[in-house]
């Protein structure tokens, strides 16, 4: 690629310094007044992963991705213009035209939570004050939104200036739970210093990665896999297992990733525990790394979480100053470094084989699996990938070993799980519960209902979860019960929606959302994200389905489940057509 | 494991009920076609890497929650591979009519063929107000050589793949956007002259829809006077070098009005450079040449 085109475009000096700073020193070519020294594919391919924050800075430093702007990149990171530009516009935090109105821009989220809280009425306002507004999917702020005082969540991009979310008091006040003895992942939440090592370190921090040392990398994974704890993603794939798979991989670079790129719509437990307790994630991530014998740690995390991103980083620099990090992690022997990278504004980048696409600097398209993560992660090499309440987990398990963490919980679903209340319940936020508690016992704990309708129906797991109704009041939160059952806990969204609240306008914009957030990868999903959104809209439209699109839906799913390559496909028309099934959708035969 | 370093290892499954015995590593699809099985594929080429995108060679194979693409999928000791099963059927259709619902596909009767077999009806999307289409963007005509009618695109990643890692490596286009308004494009969407194009053609070579073709092929089609049935395909060697490149010249009334090269030969693997492409022109000089004193 010696013979890479390059326009005539050239970048500006501010363009130039922004991409230097974060590229710091990391160049493929390099120039030395007329001459240029360019390294070979190994580099070339070496340094690819940097062109996603160099990226970030071009749109930072100058509210968009110039011509000139893109050109220096790829000319520094050896990156054919075409594919920097497919990565670029893949992003909806990247903007390749100048944009009309120069300046910040206002994301306010759109989806349900916040569709119900009024965010339209809220864009209107914000609007009329002379804000560049852009409707966004969730924000990962759902507790922020209440109807009464119409507030909604908001993220602000920054051009020359850090980006910022509405500034969380420190301690977290939207915290319910704080104090409670019984707690065991939020047992900080509220209680420490998130800026500071040292408030950690005094709130018993860092005495699970000591236990896990003295124990030794294969006990723990045995630990971890005796607890049985499963992922909190959606999937619940157990841990312990993918911990193990990549352990007994030998001879080549092994990485763990945080998967903090939380998206699903009405999730953000893991948000408030990268705000609030950001210790205890690099905390559980070195032990991760430990563990698998991996020594390159990664947080990709969405980019829409600016509050988050600088904890953790701090949290990584004190740790690495306090040698808790680095060649000699916490005097294991174990060399482990996190590097974070911010994710632009792709739904889809939460999969874990996108994931690993965007943080290689490609357009984040799912991969075919198999062959799986644990062989053939990120680069292409064994890979554990979790997210934070998954990791939160380990640094319990460790302590109070295996049969200590069976103690709560079930048989098949040991532990608690963080739960993400909102729409119309009296205290949103998260919640710790332990599994086994019932549905209806969630909902009190939030508060019970706000305003003056029935419960008609709750979002479980998301938009990619399922629609339940009040029959499953009943139901015990565990994994097995919610199988059993026809739903799932998906990512832990338990969003309340009373009958004064139109189902209809929720589905079209869960619709809207599938169809913007899919990749465009594979044609079932391309296209039947679309064609759902379509029936959608019509139904809107009309008030009912004639059979004919009635069967459109149900083809529709179908072939999304069958035929699509990853879970957004295979989830992306689940809630709609639980919905239909409770018959919860007036004019659509259940 | 015997010492002849000759032997193939063979894995056995069963397609259709049929026991089928492959060399290891061999794909699904490839099984399928041992056994006499026609599979549709779109974004499938012998001369490119699968990356099953379109999912129209999707089968059912037991164990497996999804069904799976079987142009990328090794085949395995034992797999037991439905091709024809309800599952099957009801992808295959849907993901053709998604196809048709939304792109031009006049100039593919291979697809049209698969879509009257599973019974794809695009009409059913008629009765939106408004369906979504890629319709109605104007061929992007930047030189005499190609052309690009993304009417016609089904983003089946092979132009890019021959431009990109699979053949020429130049990098000239990606796929750009995302969901249904993804695109493949240049950077910006400059034109190819300024873009790093080099016209090797070898996307016209790959492009199943006829979303790239030939300038000359586009004109004959604008006249409506592009008659493949009365086209000749002449095979001979590239003159240009000493590779020995294929070409197989396609002729209308004694003319070359496109060049291709057979995806299976040894030197080309179905891809070629801007002359051997679009270099014939000597070969029927439209004018005498005149040569100014």
């Amino acid at each position: 690629m010696a013979d890479l085109y390059i326009s005539e475009e050239t970048a500006d000096d501010i363009e130039m310094a922004a991409v230097d700073a974060v590229l710091d020193g990391r160049f493929v070519v390099v120039r030395e007044s007329e001459r240029l020294i360019r390294a070979g594919t190994s580099a070339r391919h070496g340094h690819r992963h940097l062109l996603l924050p160099a990226l970030h800075a071009l749109q930072n430093a100058k509210g968009w991705i110039s011509p000139g702007g893109l050109n220096y990149v790829c000319e520094t990171l050896q990156v054919p213009p075409a594919e920097a530009y497919g990565v670029a516009t893949f992003y909806d935090l990247f903007r390749v035209e100048e944009p009309m109105q120069f300046g910040d821009v206002t994301h306010v989220c759109v989806d349900a939570a916040c569709q119900i809280a009024g965010a339209a009425d809220r864009i209107a306002e914000l609007k009329a004050q002379g804000l560049n507004v852009h409707e966004s999917p969730c924000l990962g702020q759902c507790e922020r939104a209440n109807d009464v005082t119409g507030e909604v969540a908001v993220f602000v991009q920054s051009v020359g200036g850090p980006d910022s979310v509405a500034a969380d008091d420190t301690p977290y006040e939207l915290f319910h739970q704080k104090g409670d003895e019984s707690l065991r992942l939020l047992k900080r939440i509220g209680v420490v210093d998130p800026t500071s090592l040292d408030s950690y370190l005094a709130h018993c921090g860092y005495e699970s990665l000591t236990a896990a040392i003295e124990m030794g990398a294969e006990a723990v994974c045995t630990a971890v896999a005796d607890s049985g704890l499963s992922g909190r993603g959606g999937a619940a794939f157990p841990t312990g297992i993918k911990w193990r798979a990549v352990a007994a991989e030998q001879g080549c670079p092994k990485h763990v990733v945080a998967n903090c790129d939380e998206s699903e719509p009405g999730t953000f437990k893991d948000r408030v525990v990268m705000e609030n307790d950001p210790f205890a994630v690099i905390e559980a991530l070195t032990i991760a790394g430990f563990a698998t014998g991996a020594e390159n740690g990664w947080i990709y995390i969405r980019g829409e979480y600016p509050l988050a991103t600088a904890r953790l980083q701090n949290a990584i620099d004190q740790a690495l100053d306090a040698g808790l990090l680095g060649d000699d992690a916490a005097g294991s022997g174990h060399r482990f470094h996190i590097e974070i990278r911010r994710g632009a504004g792709a739904y889809i980048c939460g999969e874990e084989t996108a994931l690993f696409a965007s943080l290689e600097g490609f357009r984040g398209e799912p991969r075919s699996k198999p062959p799986f993560p644990t062989t053939h992660g990120l680069f292409q090499e064994p890979t554990a990938i979790n997210n934070p309440e998954t990791l939160l987990n380990v640094l319990d398990i460790v302590q109070i070993g295996a049969d200590g963490y069976r103690s709560r919980g079930s048989e098949r679903s040991p532990g608690t799980k963080l739960l993400c209340l909102s729409g119309r319940v009296a205290k949103p936020g998260v919640y710790e519960v332990e599994f086994g508690t019932t549905l209806g016992e969630v909902l009190e704990l939030a508060g019970g209902l706000t305003g003056s309708g029935e419960l008609n129906a709750v979002l479980m797991g998301g938009a990619a979860g399922s629609f339940v109704d009040r029959r499953y009041l009943d139901m015990p939160i565990t994994l097995e019960d919610a199988r059993e059952r026809g739903t799932t806990l998906g990512s832990g969204v338990v969003m309340a929606f009373t009958d004064e609240i139109d189902l209809v306008d929720v589905l079209v914009r869960i619709s809207q959302f599938f169809s913007d957030e899919s990749c465009g990868q594979c044609v079932p999903c391309r296209v039947g994200c679309v064609r759902q959104n379509e029936t959608m809209v019509v139904l809107q439209e009309k008030g009912s389905l004639t059979s004919e699109r009635r069967q459109l839906v149900n083809d529709i799913a179908q072939v999304m489940v069958d035929a699509s390559i990853c879970g957004f496909g295979h989830t992306a028309t689940n809630a709609i057509n639980s919905a239909i099934k409770l018959g919860l959708v007036p004019g659509v035969p259940s | 494991m015997t010492d002849d370093p000759t032997s193939v290892v063979t894995v056995s499954l069963t397609i259709d009920g049929q026991a089928v015995e492959v060399p290891e590593g061999t794909s699904i699809h490839k099984a399928c076609k041992s056994a006499g099985i026609d599979t549709p594929t779109l974004c499938w080429a012998e001369n490119l890497t699968p990356v099953n995108v379109c999912r129209v060679c999707v089968v059912e194979v037991e164990g497996q929650r999804a069904l799976v693409p079987s142009c990328a999928r090794p085949a395995e000791e034992g797999m037991v591979v439905e091709t024809d099963s309800e599952r099957v059927k009801h992808s295959r259709k849907m993901v053709l009519e998604f196809l048709g619902s939304g792109v031009d596909l006049d100039q593919a009767p291979e697809l049209q063929k698969w879509m009257d077999h599973y019974g794809s009806d695009t009409s059913r999307y008629d009765q939106y107000e408004l369906p979504a289409l890629r319709m109605g963007e104007t061929p992007k005509i930047q030189d005499n050589l190609y052309i690009r009618d993304y009417d016609r695109c089904v983003l089946c990643y092979k132009c890019v793949e021959a431009c990109g890692d699979d053949a020429q490596h130049t990098y000239a286009i990606a796929v750009s956007g995302r969901g249904f308004d993804a695109r493949i494009s240049t950077e910006f969407d400059v034109t190819l002259p300024d873009s790093a194009c080099v016209y090797c053609g070898n996307c016209i070579g790959v492009c199943p829809t006829g979303a790239i073709q030939f300038k000359t092929e586009y004109d004959l089609r604008q006249e409506d006077d592009w008659r493949p049935e009365d086209q000749d395909v002449t095979r001979t060697v590239c003159s240009y070098c000493g590779v020995g490149c294929n070409l197989e010249l396609h002729t209308q009334d004694d003319k070359i009005v496109k060049v291709t090269s057979p995806a299976d030969h040894s030197v080309t693997s179905g891809m070629l450079c801007i002359k051997g492409r679009f270099g014939w022109q000597y070969v029927q000089p439209v004018d005498a040449p005149t040569r100014k004193a």
